[in-house]
């Protein structure tokens, strides 16, 4: 396995947790074991407030830019029943990147910073919307396998340690169901649709199923933060787990659908249970993680040119405001 | 800097930087319960604080009423003062109905 691409920071947070052993840092951990949750004004460790602002940043981000692949459908959504629900669905992921962010402000960072941070580069986002939306089948891919991961990787994180964090992850759940929903429903309509609309809808599945075990990020193995955020109930269960979970009950959705999952190797093992699958190209997900997947210039400029296009409302309504206030002063 | 330091940066109700004030949001979810805290909005005033809170908070008829309330306004108790103001009230049983033995033929009470 090559990771060339692979950013370099993994030792960064194990440096910064100085005086782990100090009072405050034990009486910390004794909370967390004892699963009573840490809200904002509680004492904690300074890595564990930077990995959540790194996370919960990141998350947000997610959601937002997560926006742009599925907007660029909602002008050609083959029906008017179609659009509205696309539409509520994309409102509903702007909606859950401002519970994150606001989440995450309560950590100490400004909503200014975190975006300073995705347009420079420095803050991450889902590597899966740096894919391109294709056809109309890709909007029943997203749905039914995207967000589909992403509930399986978002209901453990309702019982996250972080109070503003987990209550923001309950909301969002909430919302979630539907979006998985709507995205099956145009599967089973294209997947029993014309030959023309079947073969759009494999061609989603074969594009999108990879991609989306991603989602869950590296193995166990590799993945340098687990232990620790495992440890701080940060995350609740692992990248592995997840994905074997999430393998397990979506293929039979896809053979109710009739379609072909792209992998060979896949598999049920009666032994453990659940499904055998084939390697994950981790080189692919290194690369478009740092930058280098289909999209991720166009999705980083459309961000950046929204934000800018923007700034002429933010500073007319804050001028607005301040002349009211000279006005009654 | 932190939450509260930013917070504070600014006089009561003035905008200093370029961001947006913070306001805290809550919602009374039916007629009979209390408002409930459920989030933050940025907005330069209260108005449009409650119609973005309107928008992020509510898209699923979550409340009948909305409360916004500037982040900064907000006085919160020190958690390393729980003890202190907490505490107290700790061996205080004797305010708990539960700590009297009343009769079994007394009825009623
Ligand atoms: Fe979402
Ligand atoms: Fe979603």
């Amino acid at each position: 396995m090559t990771k060339s691409g692979k950013p370099k920071s993994t030792t960064a947070m194990t440096e910064s947790i100085t005086g782990k052993d100090s009072p405050e840092a034990k009486a910390f951990q004794k909370k967390i074991d004892a699963d009573i949750t840490i809200e904002p004004k509680d004492w904690m460790p300074e890595a564990y407030r930077h990995t959540l602002i790194r996370q919960m940043s990141q998350h947000a981000h997610s959601e937002i830019v997560g926006m742009l692949p599925e907007g660029n459908w909602i002008g050609r959504a083959p029906s008017l029943r179609r659009k509205m629900i696309l539409l509520a669905k994309v409102q509903d992921e702007a909606g859950h990147g401002l519970y994150l962010y606001s989440a995450t402000e309560t950590l100490g960072i400004s909503r200014d910073q975190m975006i300073e941070q995705l347009h420079s580069g420095s803050a991450k986002y889902s590597s899966i919307f740096n894919y391109p939306t294709l056809t109309w089948a890709d909007m029943g891919a997203i749905g039914w396998l995207v967000d589909g991961a992403a509930i399986m990787n978002q209901v453990p994180l309702c019982r996250t340690s972080f109070g503003p964090y987990a209550r923001a992850m309950v909301r969002i759940c909430k919302e979630e169901s539907f979006h998985q929903r709507q995205g099956y429903e145009i599967m089973i309509a294209m997947a029993h649709g014309s030959p023309a609309q079947k073969v759009m809808a494999q061609s989603a599945i074969d594009r999108w199923w990879w991609p989306s075990l991603m989602m869950f990020g590296p193995p166990d193995a590799d993945s340098p933060h687990s232990a620790q955020s495992l440890k701080w109930k940060i995350k609740r269960t692992s990248n592995d787990t997840l994905r074997q979970k999430f393998i397990d009950v979506t293929v039979p959705q896809a053979e109710f659908l009739g379609l072909e999952v792209p992998d060979p190797d896949l598999k049920w093992n009666k032994k453990r249970d659940h499904y055998d699958f084939g390697e994950i190209d981790w080189d692919e997900f290194y690369q478009v993680i740092s930058g280098n997947g289909p999209c991720n210039k166009e999705r980083l400029d459309a961000r950046i040119k929204a934000w800018e296009d923007g700034k002429w409302v933010r500073d007319a309504a804050l001028a607005y405001e301040q002349k009211k206030q000279a006005a009654a002063a | 800097m932190t939450s509260k330091e930013r917070q504070m940066k600014g006089k009561k109700g003035q905008i200093t930087g370029k961001e947006w004030p913070l306001y805290e949001v809550f919602i009374r979810s039916k007629n009979g319960l209390a408002h409930k805290h459920v989030g933050s909005v940025h907005a330069t005033d209260s108005t449009t604080a409650l119609e973005a809170a309107r928008d992020v908070y509510t898209r699923r008829q979550e409340g009948i009423s909305l409360w916004v309330v500037p982040s900064r306004e907000i006085t919160a108790s020190d958690p390393e003062d729980e003890g202190m103001l907490f505490e107290p009230a700790k061996d205080k049983i004797y305010r708990h109905p539960t700590f009297y033995k009343i009769p079994k033929d007394v009825e009623y009470m």
